[in-house]
């Protein structure tokens, strides 16, 4: 991809996706979103990087290899479902913590983390496909 | 007291059982410390479980026979129950005793072989897995431990696996005993199901007046037939011999192949009495009988030779279960033990000469007595045990089963005249095992003869020294025998063992006649192996047959392999829309019924500017003319479908739909040119037909499934649980997000695991592309094309499938 805006744009193209995809993932709960989506942007968010800088560069901003991402959004989902074994309730049983934080009230939750582990199983796999499918251009002549 | 019983029963099964099984691993891991030491602490182990067997002897008469029993798998009602009889008590000690002595024995071995650890942890499963055979009263419990002997025995026997021989004698063993497993299983179901108990002890009522007992015969005969290695089932045990001397010691022994001695005897109670049972018992037993014995003398290798010994002496003990008398049953009991006792004593002696000499070949060795006295020593007992010489333990048996089948009777004749044949010819082994190595001049062998270090020399003299104990201490052997004959024939009377030989008695004159004829088959043993060589060289055997059908099992997987995974794209989709179609057609044209003509639905104008999008999106797709184009012309489809599900209140499913879709059009636009595919796509006339016309029936019957879907009335449910309890047991008000992490969340961790391997898949793929593509070099690289014809599908099938 040789032009010049798409390759000036990407970076915070990227930028305002990625921190839109967290978005989604969060609001998830009570508004559409959830990890599912909020993966998908995210790895579209990738894609458009990969395409403007070369996958290389994208790879190395994300300083891990795609699927180590995607793993260990696996083992956080499969964690947060084990949380529930210290209650002596079944695997993946929802576990809500509520903080006082002054005006407001905090609601921690594992199927918010398992949310996470989604979302970043998504991001990861997608990402690590896409950039494996543009390293090509690179070697093409 | 019972308490303390059933204490030292449940401490005996630990240590019998549980110990060698969990100690498998650990002693494999040890050898690396202790090296030598490794065959002497293995024996440890099973003496101590010796001796907590041997304590369970006394109070045989009196305990019940259960005395363990655990939830195994409660949901389903399996308990596993063990149960301690004279029966079980006496198959368990023969085999810790032999077992024992294997394990030391195969400590000096094996010496330097750089997987002796490995290998006494396999003989130490083994052990374990074969005691609980004889001792489980659970016929599921029975199952698994027959299995798990199979699975061992396919580990030990296939122990040099750099040898094509071995591998193959290992496989054969396990499929041949594994067809018998299954024969198990299914005769200890019907079993269960005609006596209501999953226990072997809740069948006590006869059985042959039951309409399933022909069926139970044919089963239960096929498992023990298989795993004894009775004729027509017998060649495998002869191909097993290519595992170490000691595999063979302790298999062809005491345990193994006398797992189906073992069945036959525990069910005989039940199910002898029917011409079923008896009648094919003693017909096989018979013929395995005459054939092993004739065979022994067909070989040269000493191992062979004993290896057709034992397939005659397991033809003897189902010929005696097949009589079926208590006189026959007692006979099998003690000929059960004694043969244990100098089967064992003969392998390890010829593996002690392998071990001296460097050749097994009977032909090759001489005068051995000199420099092997104490192997000699131990041939010499084993042999005369074999030979059937009194005060050995063998005599008694031989005098037993010759009383048991002295009756006037026309298939009791008959029985008598194998018995006397197979005694014979098997005495005239023992002789020649026994005497024919150790007597006369030394011949030149491969190596200087030496005598093998203690840990092999210990093993077949104890062994000898119990055969002749035993027979003098009758007492002690009454107090396990007499328990196991009635657990065996409950109607017998108390057994004794014989204490005086009746010079004038039928038996014993047969005996004497057995001599004679043993001592000229002795003489005649050169002449005899090659007439019977040259008589019997084309009688069939399964042996080959079963490369035939084990080779064409292979060939029918691959041809049904390659006719589903031809590698060919364009088939497998225009085969998945085909049954898809077909799928959803035929319940519709058989069943259900088809829709009705549906409304002409009340749509507002951007609701049809959707429509016509998503309609226009699909004929740019089947008429564009380049490939780029179909692919944006089918991201511009898809989201109109998205908007669609937008408009109609799904706002989740439209959202994720058109990330999808945006997602799909940049991979697939990759994959384009990554594959360096044309920008265009002409196609033949024909395919063109083909494919649009299978297209348009998938694409019609869907339609006509979601039209009669939509006619049937919703059922409210489920969604009104959802509304109702999201917000409140999962504090979210996204119903759809919601039933995703928390309703069904299993669900999801099974999908994202899936997304997860598609990943991993999807790179490998990629990577397997570009490392099988050509390298653009100076000189021709042919790599991938010798390749290609050298496996004609692997390659093609990868390249092919990385776009999907």
């Amino acid at each position: 991809m040789n032009s010049l805006i798409f390759r000036t744009v990407a970076p915070f193209l990227t930028a305002v996706m990625l921190a839109f995809s967290i978005f989604v993932l969060l609001r998830g709960h009570n508004e559409p979103g959830g990890g599912f989506i909020g993966g998908l942007i995210a790895a579209s968010a990738l894609a458009i990087y990969g395409m403007a800088l070369g996958p290389d560069v994208a790879r190395k901003a994300l300083r891990v290899h795609p699927l180590v991402i995607a793993a260990a959004g696996l083992l956080i989902a499969i964690l947060s479902g084990m949380m529930s074994l210290a209650y002596d309730v079944p695997f993946l049983t929802g576990l809500w913590a509520e903080f006082n934080m002054g005006r407001d009230v905090l609601t921690l939750s594992t199927p918010m983390l398992f949310d996470f582990g989604v979302y970043l199983v998504v991001v990861g796999a997608v990402a690590s496909m896409v950039l494996g499918l543009e390293d090509n251009e690179e070697e093409s002549p | 007291m019972q308490a303390t019983r059933d204490m030292i029963g449940i401490y005996a099964l630990l240590l019998a059982i549980g110990l060698p099984i969990v100690m498998a691993w650990p002693l494999a891991a040890l050898e690396r410390w202790v090296r030598g030491a490794i065959g002497w602490i293995a024996a440890l182990m099973g003496l101590a479980g010796l001796g907590a067997l041997l304590l369970l002897v006394p109070g045989l008469g009196e305990t019940p026979s259960r005395v363990l029993e655990l939830d195994w798998v409660p949901s389903l009602g399996l308990r596993l129950a063990f149960r301690i009889d004279g029966l079980s008590l006496t198959f368990a000690i023969t085999i810790a005793a032999v077992g024992s002595l294997v394990l030391l024995y195969a400590g000096d071995y094996l010496k330097g072989h750089p997987h002796r650890g490995r290998f006494i942890g396999f003989l130490s499963l083994f052990l374990g897995a074969m005691q609980g055979l004889v001792l489980v009263d659970s016929i599921v419990g029975l199952y698994a431990f027959w299995e798990l002997t199979s699975l061992a025995s396919f580990l030990l026997i296939g122990f040099d696996a750099d040898r094509q021989a071995a591998r193959r004698g290992a496989i054969q063993a396990l499929v041949v005993t594994g067809i018998g497993g299954l024969a198990l299983l299914a005769g200890g179901v019907t079993l269960a199901l005609v006596t209501g108990s999953w226990q072997l002890s809740g069948a006590t009522a006869s059985l042959v007046a039951s309409p399933a007992f022909p069926l139970l015969a044919a089963l239960f005969l096929l498992a023990a037939t298989t795993k004894s290695a009775q004729v027509p089932f017998h060649f495998w045990l002869p191909n097993a011999m290519e595992a170490p001397t000691p595999v063979s010691a302790l298999l062809h022994s005491a345990t193994m192949v006398q797992a189906g001695v073992y069945l036959v005897l525990r069910l005989s109670s039940v199910m002898s009495g029917g011409i079923w049972w008896n009648g094919t018992l003693m017909v096989l037993g018979a013929l395995t009988l005459a054939w092993g014995a004739f065979g022994a003398f067909r070989e040269t290798d000493l191992k062979q030779v004993l290896a057709q010994t034992t397939i005659a002496s397991l033809g003897l003990l189902m010929l005696l279960a097949g009589i079926g008398s208590e006189l026959a049953l007692a006979a099998a009991l003690i000929y059960f033990v004694a043969h244990a006792l100098y089967k064992a004593a003969l392998f390890l002696v010829v593996g002690g000469i392998d071990h001296g000499t460097g050749t097994r070949d009977i032909t090759s060795l001489r005068g051995l007595r000199e420099p092997m006295s104490l192997s000699f020593i131990a041939a010499l007992m084993a042999g005369a045990a074999m030979l059937g010489v009194p005060p050995l333990l063998g005599f008694w048996a031989k005098e037993e089963m010759y009383k048991a089948a002295a009756l006037p009777d026309m298939a009791m004749i008959a029985a008598l005249a194998v018995l006397v044949l197979g005694n014979v010819l098997l005495g005239a082994v023992g002789l020649l095992l026994a005497i024919r190595p150790f007597m006369g001049v030394q011949l030149a062998t491969p190596k200087l003869p030496h005598e093998a270090p203690w840990g092999m020399i210990a093993g077949p003299l104890l062994l000898g020294i119990a055969g002749l104990a035993l027979a003098l201490l009758p007492g002690e052997v009454e107090r396990l025998l007499a328990p196991a004959l009635a657990a065996v024939a409950p109607a017998a009377k108390p057994f004794h063992m014989p204490r005086g030989i009746d010079l004038i008695g039928v038996p014993f004159l047969l005996s004497m006649l057995t001599w004679a004829l043993a001592m000229v088959a002795y003489r005649l043993f050169n002449p005899m192996r090659i007439g019977l060589n040259k008589a019997l060289r084309r009688v069939p055997s399964l042996d080959r047959g079963f490369d035939r059908a084990y080779f064409g099992l292979v060939r029918l997987a691959g041809a049904v392999t390659r006719l589903l995974h031809h590698g060919r794209l364009e088939i497998a989709m225009l085969t998945i829309f085909v049954m898809l179609a077909a799928a959803v057609l035929l319940p519709l044209a058989l069943a259900d019924g088809w829709p009705l003509r549906p409304n002409w639905p009340d749509l507002r104008l951007e609701e049809w500017g959707v429509m016509a999008l998503a309609v226009a999106g699909v004929v740019t797709v089947v008429f564009a003319p380049g490939r780029l184009m179909a692919i944006l012309a089918l991201g511009i489809q898809g989201t109109a479908v998205s908007l669609i599900f937008l408009l109609f209140g799904a706002p989740d499913l439209g959202f994720t739909q058109f990330m999808v879709e945006i997602l799909s059009v940049v991979i697939l636009g990759l994959v384009m040119t990554r594959l360096k595919l044309e920008g265009r796509d002409p196609r033949p006339m024909e395919d063109w037909l083909r494919d649009g016309s299978v297209a348009l029936v998938a694409g019609g019957a869907v339609t006509l499934l979601l039209l009669r879907v939509l006619e049937t009335p919703l059922d409210p449910r489920l969604s009104d649980f959802f509304n109702e309890n999201s917000a409140a047991l999962a504090h979210g008000k996204n119903i759809v997000n919601v039933i995703l992490v928390d309703f069904r969340g299993l669900d999801t961790l099974g999908e994202i695991s899936v997304v997860m391997a598609a990943g991993i898949a999807v790179l490998a793929l990629i990577r397997v592309a570009r490392s099988a593509k050509p390298v653009p070099a100076a000189a021709p690289v042919p790599e991938p094309e010798a390749e290609a014809e050298a496996e004609p599908d692997k390659p093609k099938r990868a390249r092919r499938r990385s776009p999907a």
